[in-house]
């Protein structure tokens, strides 16, 4: 291995009390890539972060941090990383310029640096026309290109963004993603974490995580392609009564509904699945077309968090 | 360098959001204003006009004649006649008089014979305030045959001014102490709120992630705070100066002096109260909690001489005591800071051990 991971952690975990936050988490990422945390709500990724930031001490396990041990050799990581909060943590009593300046002080840019830095960001994420506008006053997709523009302002190597597009509408987003992969561009690395699929897809890699584990890592298509379920694809009118054919099939792991097609995962022990169901439909009389179809992200999403719902179920 | 950067960074981000901040700015000016008008006007205790009552049944030109000294006193003000000592005793109980004056028939025989007292002050008791004046006024000489008039009427006026009249009196107490105690006020509870203000609003989780130093973050916190607790200072001096005469005897430097000393000191208070509390609310109670001590044992309400042991170690800890005792000596007595520095190192001592525990508690970690 030639380039030193940005992040490297083994067996990280962490508990408050009882709960098991994040549980033997393993990472290595390289630099200059957008790295994904996929998860539902609770699952461990801001719990995650904070540790690889130094601001939790693990229970267990340890974390590099471009070099640096972390929690230990925080302090020295802080210049070099920057960390976008899942909520608004900039003063919104304060302007947009107020803020930049504040944070470039902060991390000790000297002035004429500072200056320039603040209007180059200004410019990059279209903040100039509103830099004396109170933060607390602005949209939330201007507050978000804030957030960022205050979290670089020093150039970090790496970026810790904790769902950063949660409060912003769809075209924000779709910015807010060209001005990470410029970052990248420029070599920075990137963690992201978002429950959204049309983001984690445009990661490099991506790691799912469920209740406190990882339990599927790799860039995007390789999960798609790699997944460890049959998927298949139901058009039918009688959508309530093919779904409740399904549901009665041991091997069909979890159905969802697309519109007017279901969507159906299937172990892919089973033998000749797409045989076997258009038997089942015609069976109970249900006429349908059945077809094997490639993976989504979201069903490389259900298939790997099927097993802690299944034991949740049970 | 960096550091110094830092600071002022805090410093100058405290500033701006302070000046947006109208209730705060507000206070900055209005608590001055209003307690130091509260204090000088209405809570006086120069007592006078107490509602009394009066039963004389001696009827005598002695009789009559004490009971004009008592109310040229300005005292009492005599507001209702009586017939007998129960009929004062009901309107007593009733608050319908707060003292009440008893001659009885025997009056003249009684100072004759000298022994026995010759009249009966009855005095609501529930208020030591009034108490206290009813006491002064049963030092009231009575009236001798053969003394001139005018000596004898002339005499007990001029006690009674001695130890009380001027209404300038109870404001030069007061106002200095006063200094103090909006000091208390305010500093605290801005510095209490003012790093638990952060964590609730989540500026502390962005704010930990930089390469701020836990005591530049302090420091930082406090000096805008420092500028504004001399701002106060100067504001009740002048204001007490104006309004009512309040002298500055020693040097306004040492007033100052004391005032940044005793400002550091409730600052270090504020800040740690600020690790403890977990939201602005709690802040504020534990605020309140150290306030209301400290302004009732300080000295400030209350003669410290009248207090048991035990309450005045407990003084001892508080900055208040030590400040107010350094401001009157100051102020009124034209002390210098030296000659009261065995009330300024404890100030300094309280500012070092709090800021310390407040920079230990604050952690640079979400654990």
């Amino acid at each position: 291995m030639s380039e030193p991971l940005a992040i490297h952690a083994r067996g990280l975990t962490r508990r408050f009390g009882a709960l098991t936050a994040v549980d033997r988490v393993e990472l290595s990422i390289p630099p200059a890539r957008i790295y994904g945390f996929l998860g539902p709500n609770g699952s461990g990724k801001t719990t995650t972060i904070r540790m690889l930031c130094g601001l939790l001490t693990p229970s267990e396990g340890e974390a590099e941090v471009l070099g640096h041990r972390v929690p230990d050799d925080a302090e020295r990581l802080r210049l070099e990383i920057g960390y976008m909060t899942q909520l608004f943590s900039l003063y919104g009593d304060l302007t947009i310029r107020e803020n930049l300046e504040f944070v470039g002080e902060i991390y000790g840019l000297a002035t004429a640096r500072r200056r320039r830095r603040i209007e180059e960001l200004l410019e990059i994420y279209r903040l100039g026309d509103r830099a004396g506008q109170r933060a607390d006053t602005l949209s939330g997709g201007q507050r978000q290109r804030l957030a960022l523009a205050a979290a670089v302002i020093h150039e970090p190597r790496l970026l810790f963004l904790d769902e950063p597009t949660s409060a912003v509408d769809p075209q924000s987003r779709r910015d807010f993603w060209e001005s990470l992969f410029q970052l990248v561009e420029g070599g920075t690395t990137i963690l992201v974490s978002t429950h959204y699929m049309d983001e984690a897809e445009r990661c490099h890699g991506l790691g799912i995580l469920d209740q406190g584990r990882l339990v599927a890592e790799g860039a995007p298509r390789e999960l798609m392609q790699g997944i460890d379920a049959t998927v298949i694809e139901v058009e039918t009118e009688a959508l309530r009564a093919a779904r409740a054919v399904l549901d009665r099939i041991a091997e069909v792991l979890s159905v969802a509904q697309l519109g007017t097609r279901l969507h159906a995962l299937v172990d892919p022990t089973w033998d000749d699945a797409e045989g076997r169901v258009r038997a089942a439909f015609a069976a109970a009389d249900v006429s349908a077309s059945v077809e094997i179809t490639r993976a989504s992200l979201e069903d490389v999403f259900v298939a790997a968090t099927l097993p802690s719902r299944r034991e949740a179920a049970a | 360098m960096k550091s110094i950067r830092r600071i002022l960074a805090v410093v100058r981000k405290e500033g701006l959001q302070l000046r947006r901040d109208r209730l705060t700015f507000g206070m900055v000016f209005g608590l001055p204003i209003i307690q130091l008008l509260l204090f000088g006007y209405a809570i006086n205790q120069d007592v006078r006009g107490l509602r009394t009552g009066v039963a004389d049944l001696a009827g005598t030109q002695r009789s009559r004649v004490l009971i004009a000294d008592a109310e040229a006193s300005q005292v009492v003000t005599v507001v209702r006649r009586a017939g007998s000592a129960e009929e004062l005793e009901t309107l007593l109980r009733r608050g319908e008089i707060a003292v009440g004056l008893f001659l009885p028939h025997d009056f003249e025989r009684r100072i004759a014979q000298g022994g026995r007292p010759a009249a009966h002050l009855l005095v609501d008791g529930s208020d030591p305030i009034v108490l206290a004046a009813a006491q002064r006024l049963a030092e009231l000489p009575i009236p001798r045959d053969g003394v001139p008039r005018e000596s004898a009427v002339g005499a007990p006026r001029f006690e009674l001014r001695a130890y009380y009249n001027p209404e300038r009196r109870s404001a030069v107490q007061v106002v200095p102490g006063l200094i103090g105690v909006i000091l208390t006020m305010t500093m605290t509870l801005f510095t209490a709120v003012a790093i638990v203000r952060e964590r609730e609003r989540g500026n502390l989780e962005m704010l930990i992630t930089t390469p701020v130093r836990t005591p530049e973050l302090m420091v930082g916190k406090i000096l805008p705070y420092m500028a504004i607790g001399m701002v106060q200072v100067t504001l009740v001096l002048v204001l007490g100066s104006l309004l009512f005469d309040v002298p500055v005897r020693g040097t306004l430097a040492d007033v100052y002096g004391a005032g940044l000393i005793f400002v550091t000191a409730t600052l270090g208070l504020g800040l740690l109260i600020s690790t403890v509390a977990q939201t602005q609310f709690q802040a504020f109670q534990l605020t309140f909690f150290t306030f209301l001590p400290q302004i009732l044992l300080s000295g400030f309400m209350f003669p410290f001489d009248g207090m048991p042991q035990p309450a005045r170690w407990l003084a001892e800890v508080f900055p208040l005591t030590h400040f107010v005792r350094i401001i009157r000596g100051i102020m009124l007595r034209g002390a210098g800071l030296p000659e009261v520095s065995r009330d300024v190192w404890p100030l300094l001592i309280f500012f070092a051990a709090s800021m310390t525990l407040a920079t230990l508690r604050f952690r640079k970690r979400l654990d």
